[in-house]
């Protein structure tokens, strides 16, 4: 699994953070960070489920 | 009662779907019937008031995915409302006639918008609810081009976002609400006056602590009378006043209906019967309060957490006690606030400024803090929900902020 933001339509709106801490972080300085690119099969439902909640539709998962 | 076999949900939308899909998620392999009233297929409601009242998306780009998902193995009944429940005979009656039986029956049938008495016979006069409102109010603002006047009434969400999106068009808006800020209802006034100084920076044209006497026109509407006197010349009239819970096809079943289905501390309405999204009210005791909320990421998270709870039968079932949250875009302010607050909580900016349009505030209750707010902060509205969530205290909170800056 390969998580892959459209950064064009990310508006740090965070809601992917909460969702799933361990790949997703927005920092103080607003910007969205990928901090595992390639996360671990055990964290397929939160990344979908932060991909589904994302208001800008701005996440995809790859594989 | 055990675990029930076949399953009705009433509501195909945001909150009935996330139960189907949890349902199925748990493992439940009985049959599941999904009643819907709209003909259209399920959709998603945030970006009606942005994206697509702005023309950025085209509405096909709305469908939620997972109404068209064939391996939930969903028998759908679209476009045929439920007219009754009898929790006796265990059916729920549909409006061409038929009944459908039910083991567990899951009730979302959301709310719909209210209207302003009286206007029923002029056009040019919308709520935005629905994907056929928001197309509606989106050719009416485009047919007028840049000299539509458009009036918003009510400054909630909805009125909010809908001023926003008009002036991004480039209509000229004015706003009337009766309360005396924008947002009130859910930010308090204090911070309701932030909003409204956003909104005049960009040109909106604010009525506030003023009602709406009458709409005036012809066929079409042509002027909106405030309270005051005040006379507003109008192409478009967007009314945002609220909302009312669908639960008149409750009325008789013998269910508690009071502004919604009251439900328990773990969504149960009735023997093999949950309750979720902006049609639910249940006491969230993190709140200590009996509360109906009509947000987005509330109907996801109630809907999933009462579709388990129907699946636990006769099981105790755990209290649903969230931190409410919601986002609302308005130019290009991102606001959103994790919590439920009231006028009376004790508010502190613990970072950046109201000034910069930017910045994160707290509200504290009885020791503790009930709600953050942020403008442009979306990390700290995060952290904060879940801090929220673990009971943080108020001045533990201050400390830590202050520390921090």
């Amino acid at each position: 699994m390969r998580v892959v933001v459209d950064f064009d339509l990310c508006e740090s709106n965070a809601v992917c953070m909460g969702i799933a801490p361990e790949v997703f972080e927005v920092r103080d300085d607003d910007f969205l960070y990928i901090l595992q690119e390639e996360p671990d099969e055990s964290l397929r439902a939160k990344v979908e489920e932060s991909a589904a909640r994302c208001p800008k539709q701005a996440i995809a998962i790859e594989g | 009662m055990s675990a029930p076999h076949r399953i009705v949900i009433v509501g195909g939308s945001l909150a009935g779907l996330r139960a189907a899909e949890t349902l199925r998620s748990e493992g439940h392999a009985g049959p599941i019937t999904v009643v819907g009233d709209e003909v259209h297929a399920p959709y998603d409601r945030p970006p009606l008031s942005k994206q697509v009242l702005r023309g950025e998306w085209e509405p096909e780009r709305v469908a939620l995915p997972a109404g068209a998902n064939e391996s939930l193995g969903l028998t759908w009944e679209r476009g045929v409302a439920a007219t009754g429940l009898d929790l006796a005979e265990r059916t729920v009656a549909l409006a061409d006639g038929r009944s459908l039986p039910f083991d567990g029956l899951v009730i979302a049938t959301g709310a719909r918008a209210r209207h302003l008495l009286g206007t029923d016979h002029l056009s040019g006069v919308f709520a935005l609810r629905t994907i056929d409102d928001a197309m509606a109010v989106r050719a009416a603002v485009e047919a007028g081009g840049q000299s539509t006047r458009v009036v918003v009434v009510g400054a909630g969400f909805i009125g909010a976002e809908v001023a926003a999106s008009c002036r991004t068009l480039g209509a000229a808006v004015s706003v009337v609400e009766p309360l005396e800020a924008p947002l009130a209802r859910v930010l308090g006034a204090e911070m309701g006056a932030v909003i409204a100084e956003v909104h005049r920076e960009h040109g909106v044209d604010l009525h506030l602590g003023v009602g709406v006497s009458s709409l005036e026109g012809r066929d079409r509407v042509e002027r909106v009378i405030l309270d005051d006197g005040t006379i507003l010349d109008a192409d478009v009239v967007v009314v945002g006043i609220g909302v009312i819970a669908n639960t008149e096809w409750l009325e008789g079943s013998g269910l508690v209906i009071d502004d919604g289905v009251v439900c328990d501390e773990t969504t149960l309405a009735g023997p093999g019967v949950v309750a979720c999204g902006d049609v639910a009210r249940w006491p969230n005791q993190l709140y200590d309060e009996v509360m109906r909320v009509e947000h987005w990421e509330h109907a996801l998270d109630m809907a999933a957490h009462a579709a388990r709870r129907l699946l636990a039968g006769d099981a105790p079932g755990e209290p649903f006690a969230p931190v409410p949250f919601f986002w609302s875009d308005q130019y290009d302010r991102k606001i959103q606030l994790a919590g439920r607050v009231r006028p009376t909580d004790d508010l502190a900016i613990v970072a950046g400024s109201t000034e910069d349009r930017r910045f994160c505030a707290l509200y504290g209750r009885n020791g503790r803090v009930v709600g953050a707010l942020t403008m442009n902060m979306p990390a700290r509205v995060i952290r904060y929900r879940r801090q929220i969530a673990e009971g943080l205290g108020w001045d533990e909170a201050l400390a830590a902020a202050a520390q921090a800056s």
